[in-house]
């Protein structure tokens, strides 16, 4: 037993990366274990692992874990990404929840069939643009301050770090209208943690490939 | 000023019914302001009241609070129902973002087509059996006690009494393999703040019809 968490999830992003994201922020190492077919899955269930019988589970600190969001604010309470009380909390879920509607758009996008991809690409960069990116783009704004809460790196900012960097891969030029949104991106991409989870080599994945797809599907159907 | 939380809404349970029940059972006296125009909506959104244009909206201590989730666990917090340490929490959160995925399937009933309303209470009563009340029977047997964790009140067992008596408006029976939920049940509904909640009179609002969908298609643009 290496102490480190273990993540149980299919190879792509899905529901999964956004806590890759927060332990490599943190800079905690973890290991990986994926689902390859749906006899893996149903191992995991018949082993008792996953307490609503679904993925993503993270086994840590002798819990196992389920549900993304248990998930995410139990690892941002123990590294201290999640404010500094109550109020600053309630803030960082605010916004952390705001994203994760436009993160459901954007992680479905990848399974969306062909004659069906531009049409929502176009919703999502309309409720990005339109909904999501202004509120993080007044809120910096308006405090002037490097991080979305606090005056300190919280869950908030790796969250939209990760939404603005999925969004950039889908249309480059998505944060056109957002100079300090792209400094954000700027300065976040710079801090140590999270520079060594975008380079090549790390557990980030990389968007789908088409042909990957019905496997992927077949584990849960 | 009060210093009441102020709850803006609909007049009608949507998502907002979490955040009644949760206050509610810590004891919080609140005020509601209901909207009926789409109008109404618009103006909150071009006040800047609304960070993402969208309700629930709850203003308490100052912050004007979007997003279920943020709100229930601010309240959560503040009012000491959500457990004692990170790993309480932990659990906490898990069982009622498991019950959450269950209320999701209640939340979006009364906007399914007629002809698919048979078969979304089945799915209902098929998760509720299958999937989820088996996992908090266990729970509650395998501590033996009264509350879901910590043995102390909790956020998960507000959530929890909400969604047995929820699906229990479509599918009376559900209950009946289970033993300890049935006991945790009575237990909830004689607790003082909850049996309070659920007299008549009490700001929990009845099940959603008619017109209550077509108020939310009207107001949020559903169509």
């Amino acid at each position: 037993m290496s102490g480190k968490p273990v993540l149980h999830y299919v190879s792509v992003r899905g529901r999964m990366e956004p806590v890759k994201w927060l332990l490599a922020a943190a800079g905690v190492e973890f290991e990986e274990r994926f689902l390859e077919t749906k006899e893996d899955l149903q191992k995991l269930r018949t082993d008792g692992s996953l307490l609503f019988q679904q993925v993503p589970m993270v086994e840590i600190d002798g819990m196992k874990l389920v549900q993304t969001r248990a998930i995410l604010n139990y690892i941002a309470g123990k590294y201290n990404l999640y404010g500094k009380d109550l109020k600053e909390r309630a803030l960082i879920d605010m916004y952390v929840e705001g994203l994760a509607d436009l993160f459901e758009l954007i992680m479905y996008h990848e399974f969306k069939p062909a004659n069906e991809k531009e049409k929502d690409l176009a919703n999502i960069m309309d409720k990005a643009t339109n909904r999501y990116l202004p509120v993080f783009e007044k809120v910096l704004k308006d405090h002037g301050h490097d991080f979305l809460v606090g005056n300190k790196l919280s869950k908030a900012d790796v969250s939209l770090l990760e939404n603005i960097l999925w969004l950039e891969e889908l249309k480059p030029d998505a944060l056109a209208k957002f100079p300090l949104l792209q400094s954000f991106k700027a300065r976040m991409s710079n801090i140590p943690n999270i520079k060594k989870f975008l380079q090549p080599g790390s557990a980030k994945k990389p968007l789908i490939q088409e042909k990957d797809i019905p496997n992927v599907i077949a584990i849960f159907h | 000023m009060s210093g009441k939380p102020r709850l803006t809404y609909i007049n009608g349970r949507g998502r907002m019914e979490s955040i009644r029940w949760l206050l509610a059972a810590a004891g919080v006296e609140f005020e509601e302001i209901f909207l009926q125009t789409r109008e109404q909506l618009l103006k909150l959104g071009q006040d800047g009241s609304l960070l993402f244009h969208q309700l629930p909206l709850v203003e308490i201590d100052g912050m004007k609070l979007v997003q279920c989730r943020a709100i229930l666990s601010y309240i959560a917090g503040k009012y000491n129902l959500y457990g004692k340490d990170l790993k309480e929490r932990a659990l906490i959160d898990m069982y009622v973002e498991g019950i959450s995925d269950l209320m999701q399937l209640i939340l979006m009933f009364p906007f399914s087509p007629p002809e698919a309303k048979e078969k979304k209470i089945a799915t209902i009563a098929e998760k509720a059996t299958e999937r989820y009340f088996p996992v908090f029977e266990k729970v509650l047997k395998q501590h033996g006690q009264d509350f879901l964790v910590g043995n102390r009140f909790s956020w998960a067992d507000v959530q929890l009494m909400e969604a047995i008596l929820a699906v229990e408006e479509k599918v009376p029976s559900v209950l009946s393999g289970f033993p300890q939920l049935q006991a945790f049940k009575t237990k909830m509904s004689n607790m003082p703040t909850i049996k309070k909640f659920l007299q008549p009179g009490s700001p929990r609002k009845p099940p959603p019809d008619e017109n209550y969908v077509a108020t939310v298609m009207k107001i949020f643009k559903l169509d």
